[in-house]
């Protein structure tokens, strides 16, 4: 634990030491044979304090998932290239034999999925899913796993958590599922958490439930979070940095507050502009972003968001705009053309 | 799951007496009857008709049918024509023989199948893959009797590694208190004589084993392939669990499903017999049994032997589906 008393509130760019988690110019190609090559993330930089929350927000497709899944190196290795670095706790995930990996996964960094449904294996007990993570991690008996098993269950909000750990993934409701997810991720009390889409597979109350746990657990154990999600609701109630993602690069990146306070990109407005509202009257219909997120240039030729783009003009089109702060120090932003005050529809 | 196996075995009952009705007639339907085989050159028409008058074959046949059903309720198959001794005793003496082949067909099966269509699932397209799906297919589409020939011709007289046919070398006297050899052997104490039957089962269970091997390895690999992209396999990646215990304990049993399906369906077939197998390795089971009883018109035995092996497959049939139950919790519940 070199950096724990890091305020939670922390800025990426403005800490002393290195970040936990360092990602540098991370890049995945998916290339099957007989395909055309598909460049899911193209040239990530991220950082993440010890116990910051950070938000990855994007359509499907994004590369967002893509963006983790590599870093930990969870993608497979047919047909996948992966170049760029990933530092963790200065650790090179990405060159680390295997084994070694195997022992970071699940014990300094846990993942959280976004299917709770198929996420357990349903031919295992509850208790047999976590405690399999405690004695392979932290060495417990068999006895003490249970134990421990039960009290992680009790801790995620799981009540008769004894005889809960008999159950079998099948017997729970979806939020109870993803709380045994949660409880399994926080197992070995990890520095890193990634929670990809935690809940959208849930449906709305629970979600918030989900949440709201999420929220206190890190906060508890000063568990650095990254949230992946499509739901720019999510991230503002829990994240102090938020970045957001378009066909695999970032194109906006700031703490929290100036980015809902001031959406820059026009994707970051647009998405902001199609979430529906309570305060406004009804029957004002919402604002979709125009187009699909198949309708992408490659961003070799331009901005990629252009073919869908309101505020698109000439220069757009002549090779990636560069990640450039704008205003605030920590605010980035990869356009040409930022929306003004006047047509931010927030 | 007693309720269940109840209900199922419960179920047998409709499906013998369909069973016995479908064979009763079909084996009346067949042109001669047991009084060919019995008087061969010497047939006359009164001399058939004498024989036939003794085995109630001159009643009508729904009284024949009654009276038959009848003693097969009491637990009576009747008599062989062909032998004179009880269907069941017959039975009895064959089946072991089918079982310890089976037996040994379905560990050859499983333990080459399984690890090589996991193998061939994990890593689809590679050469052990390739070489996995061309011999499957060889597996399937090669006659049993011709790689039966092969084997023997092979190991057995060229190479003189194993015995050609039978199920003990004929020079041993040994006792057989349970029918089933190798196990003979080895409750009489009579060690080298259970190696001996061992030795016998070796290249029939691999000519006999090759089908249900090459159909356990298609399934097993797909079941595997499909398996391994499995959300819960990535939980599994994700909290850093060894490799092995992801193999084994994550991809393995869940990819096991339909494997078991297949190897029960696949234990049923192999226990009704296996003709070719056990004609070409002069292996007295219940396959040659009762082909030749067909050959001979031996109704009681061709009726009797139908029925016992109808029974036997609905019984496995049932061990699988509760063995089910145990692998996958799912199907516990419901």
């Amino acid at each position: 634990m070199t950096t724990a008393t890091t305020p939670r509130d922390a800025v990426p760019g403005q800490l002393a030491g290195e970040p936990l988690l360092k990602v540098r110019d991370l890049t995945v190609t998916f290339a099957s044979r007989g395909r055309r090559a598909v460049r899911a993330v193209d040239g990530i930089d991220l950082d993440v304090a010890a116990g910051s929350t950070v938000g990855i927000v994007g359509e499907s497709g994004s590369g967002k998932s893509v963006t983790s899944l590599a870093a930990l190196g969870l993608l497979g290795k047919r047909g996948v290239q992966i170049s760029g670095s990933v530092h963790f706790d200065g650790a090179d995930l990405l060159n680390m034999p295997d084994d070694e990996l195997r022992a970071v996964r699940g014990k300094e960094i846990a993942m959280i999925f976004q299917d709770p449904m198929s996420s357990l294996n349903p031919v295992l007990t509850i208790g047999r899913q976590i405690t399999e993570i405690l004695v392979r991690h932290r060495g417990l008996s068999k006895q003490e796993a249970r134990d421990e098993a039960a009290s992680l269950l009790q801790s995620v909000g799981i009540g008769d958590s004894v005889r809960r750990l008999r159950s079998f993934p099948h017997q729970l409701s979806g939020g109870m599922r993803q709380r045994v997810m949660i409880a399994m991720a926080l197992a070995c009390a990890p520095r890193l958490l990634i929670a990809d889409e935690p809940t959208t597979a849930l449906d709305v109350t629970i979600s918030a439930q989900i949440l709201e746990l999420l929220r206190t657990l890190v906060a508890e154990t000063q568990t650095a979070l990254v949230l992946i999600t499509h739901d720019l609701g999510v991230v503002a109630g829990l994240c102090d940095t938020v970045h957001v993602m378009y066909s695999g690069r970032i194109v906006e990146s700031a703490p929290r507050r100036p980015l809902f306070a001031a959406p820059e990109h026009p994707y970051t407005n647009g998405l902001l502009a199609s979430v529906p509202r309570l305060d406004q009257p009804r029957g004002i219909p919402l604002l979709p972003i125009p187009g699909s997120p198949s309708d992408t240039l490659p961003w070799a030729q331009g901005c990629a968001f252009s073919p869908r783009c309101t505020r698109r003009e000439d220069d757009c089109l002549g090779g990636p705009p560069p990640l450039a702060p704008v205003g605030h120090p920590a605010h980035l932003l990869r356009c040409m053309h930022p929306v003004p005050t006047g047509e931010r529809r927030v | 799951m007693l309720k269940f196996a109840v209900r199922r075995l419960l179920l047998l009952v409709p499906i013998l007496l369909g069973l016995s009705i479908l064979v009763f007639l079909f084996v009346r339907a067949l042109p001669g009857g047991p009084e060919t085989a019995l008087l061969g050159e010497r047939l006359t028409p009164e001399r058939a008709a004498a024989v036939r008058a003794a085995y109630g074959l001159d009643r009508p046949v729904h009284e024949q049918y009654v009276s038959y059903m009848g003693k097969v309720a009491r637990f009576d198959l009747g008599v062989s024509i062909q032998t004179q001794r009880p269907v069941s005793e017959e039975i009895g003496r064959r089946f072991p023989a089918t079982v310890e082949l089976a037996t040994m067909a379905m560990l050859f099966a499983l333990v080459v199948g399984i690890p090589l269509g996991f193998v061939a699932g994990r890593r689809p397209g590679s050469w052990i893959d390739n070489a996995s799906t061309v011999g499957s297919l060889l597996g399937i589409a090669i006659p049993v009797f011709a790689l039966g020939f092969l084997l023997k011709y092979l190991f057995a007289v060229r190479l003189g590694w194993l015995p050609t046919d039978g199920r003990q070398d004929v020079t041993l006297t040994t006792e057989h208190p349970t029918g089933f050899f190798v196990l003979d052997g080895v409750l009489t104490g009579d060690l080298p004589a259970a190696w001996d039957a061992l030795k016998h089962l070796v290249l029939p269970a691999i000519a006999l084993g090759t089908i249900p091997l090459a159909i356990i390895t298609r399934i097993t690999r797909a079941a595997v392939q499909e398996t391994i992209n499995e959300d819960f396999v990535r939980t599994a990646e994700a909290k850093g669990m060894t490799k092995s215990i992801v193999t084994r304990r994550h991809i393995l049993r869940n990819a096991m499903l339909p494997v078991v399906t297949i190897v029960g369906l696949q234990t049923g077939l192999l226990l009704s017999g296996a003709i070719l197998t056990e004609t070409v390795f002069a292996f007295g089971g219940m396959g040659s049994f009762m082909a030749s009883a067909l050959f001979s018109r031996d109704f009681p035995v061709i009726q009797g032997g139908i029925l016992f092996l109808a029974v036997v497959f609905v019984v496995v049939n049932l061990i699988v589906d509760i063995s089910y139950g145990f692998i996958d919790p799912r199907v516990r519940a419901s």
